[in-house]
C-alpha cells in the first residue's frame, strides 16, 4: 500500500507533458530569434544577388558538409539515449549522451578552425580586406558571423545542457520513469540540428 | 514497415532500428543537396535547397523530436508558430520582392 501512496504522491508533483510544452514554447522564442535573422539574410540575398554568390565561394563547402553529417548524427545518439534510458539502460544512455557531446565539441573544434582560416584571410568584420569589397560581400559575411556565431553558442549551450542530463542519469535521478528532462534537452539539441540544416545550403551551397 | 510504424506510435515500445533509418534517410538528403549545389539550375536551385531542408526539418519535428506521438495540442502549437513565421517571410516578400 505504502509503495502505491508514494507513487502517488510522486505524480502530482510532475507533469510531463507540461514540461515538454513548456520546452515548445521555448522554442519558439529561438524560432523568432533566428527566423528574424533568416529574414534579414533574404531581404540582402535579394538585394545583392551576384555579391552573395562571389562572397558564399569563400566558404569551404565540404567543412559545412562534415559539420552537417557531425550535427545530424548527434541528434541521432541523443535520440538513441532517450531510447537506452527508457528501456532502463542506464550505460548505454549515458554512452550516447557523451557520443553527443563529443560531436557537439567535434563541430566547435571545425567552426573554430573554419573561422580561423576566414580570420588569417583578413575576412572578418570591419577588417580593410573585408570593407575595401562590396556592400553584398559586407552584409555576406556579417551575417555568415553573426549567424553561425549564434548558432555555435548554442552548441555550446546545448552541450553544458547535455552534460547536466549526463548528470542527472549517472545519479539516477534521471532513470526509466523519469526522463522528461533529458527529452526536454534533446528538443534544445535538435532545434539547432535543424537552424543549422537551413544555414547550411544557404551559406555555404549558393555558389 | 508497416510493422516500424506500428512500433514508434506505440509510445512504451521504442526502436533504436527506426530512428537509425530516419538519420540514413537524413544524410542521403545531405548528400542530394549538395550533389545537386554543384549543378547550375539558376533560380530553382535555391528552391530546390530550400525544400530539401524542408523535408529534413519535417522528419527530425516529427520524429527525433517526436511530435508524432505527441497529443494535438503540440502539433497545433507548433502550426501556428510556423504559420506566424510564415506570415512574416510573406509580408515581407510582399514588400521586397517587386523592387
Amino acid at each position: 500500500m505504502s509503495s502505491i501512496a508514494e507513487h502517488t504522491v510522486e505524480h502530482i508533483h510532475r507533469d510531463d507533458v507540461g514540461s515538454r510544452l513548456g520546452m515548445w514554447l521555448f522554442l519558439f522564442t529561438e524560432l523568432v530569434l533566428f527566423g528574424g535573422m533568416f529574414l534579414v539574410y533574404a531581404v540582402y540575398r535579394f538585394t545583392y544577388p551576384h555579391e552573395f554568390h562571389v562572397a558564399a565561394k569563400e566558404l569551404n563547402t565540404s567543412v559545412g558538409a562534415l559539420n552537417t553529417i557531425i550535427l545530424l548524427t548527434s541528434s541521432l545518439t541523443i535520440v538513441l539515449s532517450i531510447i537506452a534510458i527508457r528501456k532502463n539502460n542506464k550505460f548505454l544512455s549515458v554512452f550516447f549522451q557523451i557520443f553527443t557531446m563529443v560531436l557537439a565539441f567535434g563541430f566547435l573544434i571545425n567552426k573554430y578552425f573554419e573561422w580561423n582560416i576566414k580570420i588569417h584571410h583578413g575576412i572578418f568584420p570591419g577588417s580593410e580586406i573585408l570593407l575595401a569589397k562590396g556592400n553584398g560581400e559586407i552584409l555576406f559575411f556579417g551575417l555568415y558571423y553573426v549567424m553561425t556565431g549564434l548558432h555555435a553558442l548554442h552548441v555550446g549551450i546545448g552541450m553544458l545542457l547535455i552534460e547536466v542530463m549526463t548528470g542527472l542519469t549517472i545519479k539516477g535521478r534521471i532513470n526509466s520513469t523519469n526522463y522528461v528532462r533529458l527529452e526536454a534537452a534533446g528538443l534544445y539539441w535538435h532545434l539547432v540540428d535543424i537552424i543549422w540544416i537551413f544555414l547550411f545550403p544557404l551559406f555555404y551551397l549558393i555558389t | 514497415m508497416s510493422g516500424e510504424h506500428l512500433e514508434i506510435t506505440v509510445e512504451h515500445k521504442p526502436t533504436y532500428g527506426f530512428y537509425i533509418l530516419i538519420w540514413l534517410v537524413l544524410m542521403m538528403l545531405t548528400g542530394v543537396t549538395v550533389a545537386v549545389a554543384g549543378i547550375n539550375f539558376g533560380n530553382i536551385t535555391i528552391a530546390t535547397a530550400l525544400t530539401i531542408a524542408i523535408i529534413k526539418s519535417y522528419l527530425v519535428l516529427t520524429f527525433f523530436m517526436h511530435l508524432k506521438t505527441e497529443t494535438a495540442t503540440f502539433k497545433i502549437f507548433v502550426g501556428v508558430a510556423l504559420l506566424f513565421l510564415l506570415i512574416s517571410i510573406a509580408l515581407l516578400f510582399s514588400d521586397y520582392s517587386f523592387l
